[in-house]
């Protein structure tokens, strides 16, 4: 079967320096995966280049066997560091319509198609009672559950997140992933999450992609977060430690 | 002292002041409050025409007035200050439209081009002391907040947690371009004031990394534009139509953009 | 007041106020004042200039809208905005110095290009008028959800094909085509005004996009109609009362906007 996201030998030089260095990774409809790294791996770039944003130097980016830029409306994102203006004029119901149709030409057209659609999304993300407060002024757990709206609204197959667990507490963080995990396991939508810490999401991934200077290794849990194998990625010894329910990796 | 003496002189005050205020407007994001003071300040020489003072006090004191109004409803994030400095120059701009009412003789248009255009050639020579006290309080009080400006720039949360009040500083600053910004206006025009701040300074932060080398290199650059187009104005009255001479702000403003253009042009290299 | 060459004066100005009131909603929304100040008023230098050449003004006014909306779409993906539109201003102000260096005399079309010469609208005018804002209108309708998106979201919008300098593009052609609208009836100076204040007034009190746009359209239209008609009953200038009430409207809102979130927060406990 042709997986939904596939990088082949993605390699990325930007300004001279190579970012992404050979990157393999391929994602099935509705797996979960994490893609875990500290600042500076090369996550964002590889959402980039997932996004068809960014051409590669080298390798193929397909997203259900074509292209990743002809497919875009397959794709749902959720940006990194979104800031929203607390003047804007703009419902949270808006702005979860402007993830369905804000490429069109013309102006919204309120019909009961679009309401259920909008209304579908944001119940998906946990965010129904937000749909009438203006989107500017959100706490950050209840953003990102409407940017989790926004972005499934479209009813994309493969969902493309940039940090969103950054700036929230442990609850919100675990409430965030609970609710990427049902839109996995009940819609069938690929998820792939960037983090720099993979404690929240250890329970619900179904593959982890773990980056360090440009260079990626994916597997399941059991496999990539191993001592051996991240040593390997890292290019110098590193440790990886498990404390009660958490891991750790430490360089050695 | 020749006009011509006296145009070199006001702009080589005019173009060292522009360095150090202009790196920091251009790093804060407040080219628009920058611009918006200048046109506000036409308001208060329409006043101090009507009122028959000095027009440059006119200028000074409604800038503060203006740049306190700014500061007050502006706030601290992008867009709110966006607005602010929008509703406050076309309040001014109202303001100017009423005092040219009144004031019906026609010689008023002609004094709103100048304020606008600026003439370098018409200086009276008891300006220059004026114009260099002017600066040299724009100097010193940008020189007094230099790191708490950059620091707050870094992170207005910086800035806080080092005792230091980022709108106390983002004032005492538009203090200091409203000053920089008068004496530049009613000098050499209020299109030039932007093109000296404005310009220059965006170029260097191109080139050099370190602030007081991007202020150094705006200053010159600043100069070297203002020389170069009293230069070519002069060298103008020889040129068609013969003894009419183009103006200085034309020249300035294209070798502003020129040094703009290069400095883009070496970036991407 | 209503009667014989009034009716021109009218369907001008509420033409004018209608564009203005809705594209104002993005200038607000994308903290775009400067562009909207640099636009007219450097479209406005073209004009002069075109008219003391000889030229159509209506060419140069269009040429110089154009001109200024490519350069600030263009300079904008190498510079920060605010650098963009203020080198743009200054570039067009510096020529149209040129072309008031130049030309012959001087032209009472001046300061009505600044001003407005909203009382003395022709029938013909009125016609360029109406054509020039249903063609703002169009864009505008047509470009409005990719525009919104963009200015809320850029990056979720870019990837479904939302180019940040596609939007910002559509956003400006409405720019050039509002102030070719707008320049010759209210002049450049209040252009910005019915940009900048009624639509700011607007997003203090409502909550969603289009009941904001339509809002600010109304204020605006409110704005334009009290100021022709006490210019005309008062003799008090147009520029005055539409800076001055846009003013007043957007104090008003802030306060009431202010006193209703004290109000809930208060409620909330």
């Amino acid at each position: 079967m042709t997986p939904l996201l596939e990088l082949e030998g993605v390699t990325v030089t930007l300004g001279g320096r190579v970012v992404l260095d050979g990157v393999n990774l391929r994602l099935a409809d509705g797996q979960f995966t994490g893609l875990i790294g500290s600042n500076g791996a090369g996550k964002t770039t590889l959402l980039r280049v997932a996004l068809g944003l960014l051409t590669p130097q080298r390798g193929r980016v397909l997203i259900g066997g074509q292209p990743a830029r002809r497919r875009a409306e397959l794709v749902g994102y959720v940006p990194q560091k979104v800031e929203l203006d607390p003047d804007l004029p703009l419902r949270v119901a808006d702005l979860v319509g402007l993830g369905l149709d804000g490429h069109r030409l013309g102006l919204p057209m309120p019909s009961r198609t679009r309401a259920a659609r909008v209304a579908e999304a944001l119940e998906a993300a946990g965010a129904a009672h937000l749909a009438g407060q203006r989107a500017g002024r959100l706490s950050g757990g209840e953003q990102q559950r409407v940017m989790i709206a926004h972005a499934i609204v479209a009813r994309p197959r493969l969902l493309l997140l940039d940090e969103p667990l950054a700036n929230l507490d442990l609850p919100s963080a675990k409430a965030i992933v609970s609710v990427l995990a049902s839109v996995a396991a009940e819609r069938g939508v690929g998820v792939l999450i960037s983090a720099h810490d993979m404690n929240p999401l250890l329970p619900v991934m179904d593959q982890v992609a773990y980056m360090a200077d440009g260079r990626l290794a994916a597997g399941s849990t059991g496999e990539v977060i191993r001592s051996e194998v991240l040593s390997e990625l890292y290019g110098h010894p590193v440790e990886v430690i498990h404390v009660r329910d958490r891991v750790l990796v430490v360089a050695g | 002292m020749s006009p011509l003496v006296t145009a070199l002189v006001v702009g080589a005050v005019v173009a060292a002041v522009s360095g150090p205020v202009g790196v920091f407007m251009v790093a804060r994001g407040q080219s628009f409050a920058g611009h918006a003071l200048a046109d506000a300040g036409t308001t208060g020489g329409a006043a101090g025409y009507l009122a028959g003072v000095n027009v440059l006090y006119g200028f000074v004191a409604f800038n503060l007035v203006a740049a306190a109004a700014m500061e007050a409803l502006g706030g601290r994030r992008a867009i709110a200050r966006d607005v602010a400095t929008g509703v406050v120059l076309g309040a001014s701009l109202a303001l100017t439209a009423l005092f040219l009412h009144i004031e019906t003789s026609t010689a008023t248009t002609g004094a709103t081009v100048t304020v606008l255009f600026g003439s370098l050639f018409s200086l009276a020579p008891g300006t220059v002391p004026v114009v260099a006290a002017l600066g040299a309080v724009s100097l010193a009080l940008s020189a007094l907040l230099y790191r708490p400006l950059l620091l707050s720039a870094v992170h207005p949360d910086l800035a806080r947690a080092r005792g230091v009040h980022p709108g106390l500083v983002g004032a005492g600053y538009l203090a200091a371009l409203s000053l920089a910004v008068s004496l530049s206006a009613v000098t050499i025009g209020a299109i030039l004031s932007t093109a000296l701040l404005v310009g220059p300074a965006a170029a260097a932060l191109h080139l050099v990394r370190r602030p007081a080398a991007a202020m150094a290199l705006a200053s010159l650059a600043a100069l070297a534009c203002t020389l170069g187009g009293v230069g070519l104005a002069y060298a103008s009255y020889h040129w068609p139509p013969a003894g009419r001479g183009w103006p200085v702000s034309f020249f300035v403003v294209a070798s502003v953009l020129l040094v703009y253009g290069a400095s883009l042009a070496a970036r991407r290299r | 007041m209503f009667s014989g060459f009034m009716v021109d004066t009218w369907e001008a100005a509420s033409v004018v106020a209608v564009v203005a009131g809705l594209a104002g909603f993005f200038v607000v929304a994308r903290g775009s004042a400067f562009a909207a100040h640099a636009l007219p008023s450097g479209a406005f230098a073209g004009a002069a200039g075109a008219s003391l050449l000889g030229v159509s003004t209506t060419l140069g006014l269009g040429v110089f809208s154009v001109a200024g909306a490519a350069a600030i779409a263009a300079l904008g993906r190498q510079a920060r905005r605010d650098v963009a539109a203020a080198l743009a201003i200054v570039a067009m102000l510096a020529t149209g110095s040129l072309f008031l260096a130049l030309g012959n005399g001087y032209a009472g079309e001046v300061d009505s290009l600044l001003f407005g010469q909203v009382l003395g609208v022709s029938s013909a005018q009125v016609e360029v008028t109406a054509a020039l804002g249903a063609a703002s209108l169009a864009l505008l309708v047509v470009s409005w959800r990719r525009v919104l998106w963009s200015s809320v979201l850029p990056e979720a919008a870019a990837a479904r094909g939302v180019s940040p300098g596609a939007a910002d593009a559509s956003f400006l052609a409405v720019l050039a085509l509002v102030t070719a609208t707008a320049v010759p009836v209210v002049g450049a100076l209040l252009v910005f005004s019915l940009l900048v204040a009624p639509p700011a007034a607007a997003r203090q009190l409502a909550g969603r996009p289009g009941s904001a746009a339509l809002l600010g359209t109304a204020l605006a239209l409110a704005t334009v109609w009290a100021s022709v008609a006490l210019s005309y009953e008062e003799n008090l200038p147009v520029g005055f009362v539409v800076g001055a009430l846009g003013a007043l409207l957007y104090a008003a809102a802030r306060l009431s906007a202010g006193r209703r979130g004290r109000a809930r927060r208060s409620g909330c406990g």
